[in-house]
């Protein structure tokens, strides 16, 4: 009695077929990395005649003027740090606020005392309550994050411009005499940009600080509790500066983010080739003057835009990187200490 | 009873005043915590604001304007009244389409080379690279470099410029994800398959990516709505138009193309009421789209947990 085999050998076209795919994966591998450094000497290439052009210059003057070929970006490069970094601050308040709010579960506790208010913190159904709207609020800021860039230009364009307008214009009235309220708000302008900006780095600011947080070891926030220490004290003394690291990288993210971010900086801050410390007045950023700019270039702008795409390119590339080392690192130190 | 007492240690409480271990309001420290409590919770409803304005403007604004003409018909000239984007959304969901198949196959095949490299590999760690620094590359410069080539190669605006740039913007997102969704996949399954004779493609084909795919979805539907509301990318490859995406009765992919995202772009700016509120109407579209994508990659998600 002879028996069929269970197993057998790959067959010829079996094993001809396997290497095929593994190096089709491979092959996928350098595909990345090979697009990645063409993007990169892609863009450095059509550039180069106006880089030979107009070498560091380019970085300090302040014309933009295609019909005399007059070309600098100072403007664009202060009003992408100024907006970014207004905006940086405005978003880890309010990111770092978030993040405490989730990762110390106040909706949950609330919601628990209640519940047990109402005595029914054990039913089956209401019990589960708190963890839900703790994950649905996790998932509300989330979802700000799910909204298009050009959505965000448009409320703030229809909603958030209106809205502040008087309060700026008032604080300019009285207090014009300081840099910051100088101009008044006629419309777009850099005030506007920073709100919205600052809502578009929001979650991200969040999402990574929730996650520095509820990854400090639990021994830390019980020693301290232990000591006496109030929640607040806890919180100032011992989880934020043991987290610090990996809020720190979430918020260099959130800037590499904010000096690429295009839509509702085009749309908000008034694509003014003019520097001004001025909230209130109109700016310019280099991802807005490429959006505008592009679609009507004629070939040696594009070559000048090119340069101002390469400026822009190196500064987000440093600026990520370094988020994603001081984040790997924040990592590495958190494990020790559980 | 007494001779226990007796034996008994001194009290070493002895001397200490309870009263100061007390929780009590009118000390600075337990007010200060109190007060910063109700900061951040102020400051935490005070970020969702702009979430239910964003929200409640589409739905007031863009709800009222929202028919079935705005489906099928192509946007009206300045001053005209009606109209609709039919065609911004076929050139939206043409070149999502035309990314997804470009960076979906390469994403995995990518992401499976990367599950299966040993951790010293360094054409490993240098893709995982690559794709970090495009998981952080500004939307714009995607559009920039497909400018650079397709645009000013061929010497026009087209759909597979905006479907390039769209891809480059994918990639990384499907490929990390696809990787965490690949590692996730038991050790001990890939040892059986492996173990039973199987070539590493049979246990790739046959294992690992149908264990994972749920994974891999939603890494794809995350992608996928992310490059539906990008506009920066579109705004100088595939550029806009007026008309169907179409050439006689065929699809024509090298010509300029609407899509919703720029559409909102530039109805938003003009003093036209009609355009402003197609814009408004246009972005309740757009948003419920990527939110239906976005919520179906997260009902995978759920569903792989469970598993």
């Amino acid at each position: 009695m002879t028996h069929e085999p269970i197993s057998q050998p790959p067959s010829r076209s079996q094993q001809v077929g396997d290497s095929v795919f593994r190096w089709l994966c491979r092959g996928f591998a350098w595909l990345a990395v090979l697009l990645v450094s063409f993007i990169v000497l892609r863009i450095a290439m059509v550039a180069a005649p106006a880089v030979r052009q107009y070498g560091l210059g380019f970085l300090t003057g302040t014309t933009w003027d295609p019909n005399q070929a007059q070309f600098g970006i100072l403007p664009e490069i202060w009003g992408t740090l100024f907006t970014s970094l207004l905006a940086l601050v405005v978003g880890t308040l309010f990111g770092v606020a978030a993040a405490v709010f989730l990762s110390e579960g106040y909706l949950g506790k609330f919601v628990f005392g209640v519940l047990a208010l109402l005595g029914i913190h054990l039913h089956p159904f209401w019990s589960r309550l708190p963890d839900q709207l703790e994950n649905l609020l996790k998932n509300l800021i989330e979802l700000l994050a799910a909204i298009p860039s050009v959505v965000y230009g448009l409320w703030g364009l229809f909603v958030v411009i209106p809205l502040i307008r008087p309060g700026c214009n008032w604080l300019h009235l009285k207090m014009g005499w300081m840099p910051l309220f100088g101009t008044d708000l006629s419309g777009p302008g850099v005030l506007p940009a920073v709100l919205v900006l600052s809502i578009m780095i929001l979650p991200t600011i969040t999402a990574i600080s929730r996650d520095a947080l509820v990854s400090v070891p639990p021994k830390l926030r019980m020693a301290a509790y232990g000591l006496g220490a109030t929640r607040w004290e806890t919180i100032l003394a011992v989880i934020l500066p043991t987290a610090a690291r990996g809020i720190f990288g979430g918020v260099v993210l959130a800037f590499g983010r904010a000096l690429g971010e295009t839509m509702a900086l085009a749309m908000l801050v008034g694509n003014a080739n003019q520097i001004s410390i001025s909230l209130f007045s109109p700016a310019n950023t280099l991802a807005a003057l490429l959006a505008n700019s592009f679609p009507e270039a004629h070939p040696t702008e594009v070559r000048v835009l090119m340069y101002a795409a390469l400026v822009l390119l190196g500064i987000t590339m440093v600026v990520n990187m370094a988020g994603s080392l001081i984040l790997q690192r924040a990592s590495a130190g958190m494990e020790g200490g559980k | 009873m007494t001779p226990v007492l007796e034996r008994m240690e001194p009290n070493p409480f002895e001397g200490v005043d309870f009263g100061k271990l007390e929780r009590s309001l009118q000390k600075p420290r337990t007010l200060f915590s109190l007060l910063m409590s109700a900061v951040v919770t102020g400051m935490t409803l005070l970020a969702l604001i702009p979430l239910f304005s964003v929200v409640w403007m589409l739905f007031w604004r863009g709800g009222r304007k929202l028919s079935l003409a705005l489906f099928t018909q192509l946007p009206p000239a300045p001053l005209e009244q009606g109209g609709g984007f039919g065609n911004a959304i076929a050139g939206t969901l043409i070149m999502v389409g035309l990314a997804a198949l470009a960076s979906v196959p390469a994403g995995i095949l990518t992401a499976v080379f990367l599950a299966q490299a040993r951790p010293e590999n360094r054409l490993a760690s240098a893709t995982r690279f690559a794709a970090k620094v495009l998981t952080g590359f500004p939307s714009i410069l995607a559009g920039v470099f497909a400018y650079g080539t397709v645009v000013l190669i061929t010497g026009g605006f087209s759909a597979i410029a905006g479907g390039l740039a769209l891809a480059i913007l994918m990639l990384p997102t499907v490929t990390l994800t696809a990787e965490d969704a690949l590692r996730m996949v038991p050790e001990k399954m890939k040892e059986a398959a492996i173990g039973m004779g199987a070539t590493q493609t049979q246990t790739v084909w046959m294992v690992l990516l149908p264990t994972a795919m749920p994974g891999i979805l939603t890494g794809v539907m995350l992608a996928v709505a992310r490059a539906a509301g990008e506009t920066a990318p579109l705004l100088f490859t595939a550029l806009f138009s007026n008309y169907w995406p179409t050439r006689g009765a065929h699809v024509a992919l090298m010509q300029p193309t609407a899509s919703l995202a720029v559409l909102i772009y530039n109805f938003a700016s003009m003093p036209f009421a009609n355009q402003v509120e197609m814009a408004w109407a246009a972005a309740l579209v757009l948003v419920l789209l990527v939110l239906v994508v976005n919520l179906a990659g997260q009902a995978l998600s759920r569903r792989q947990v469970q598993q």
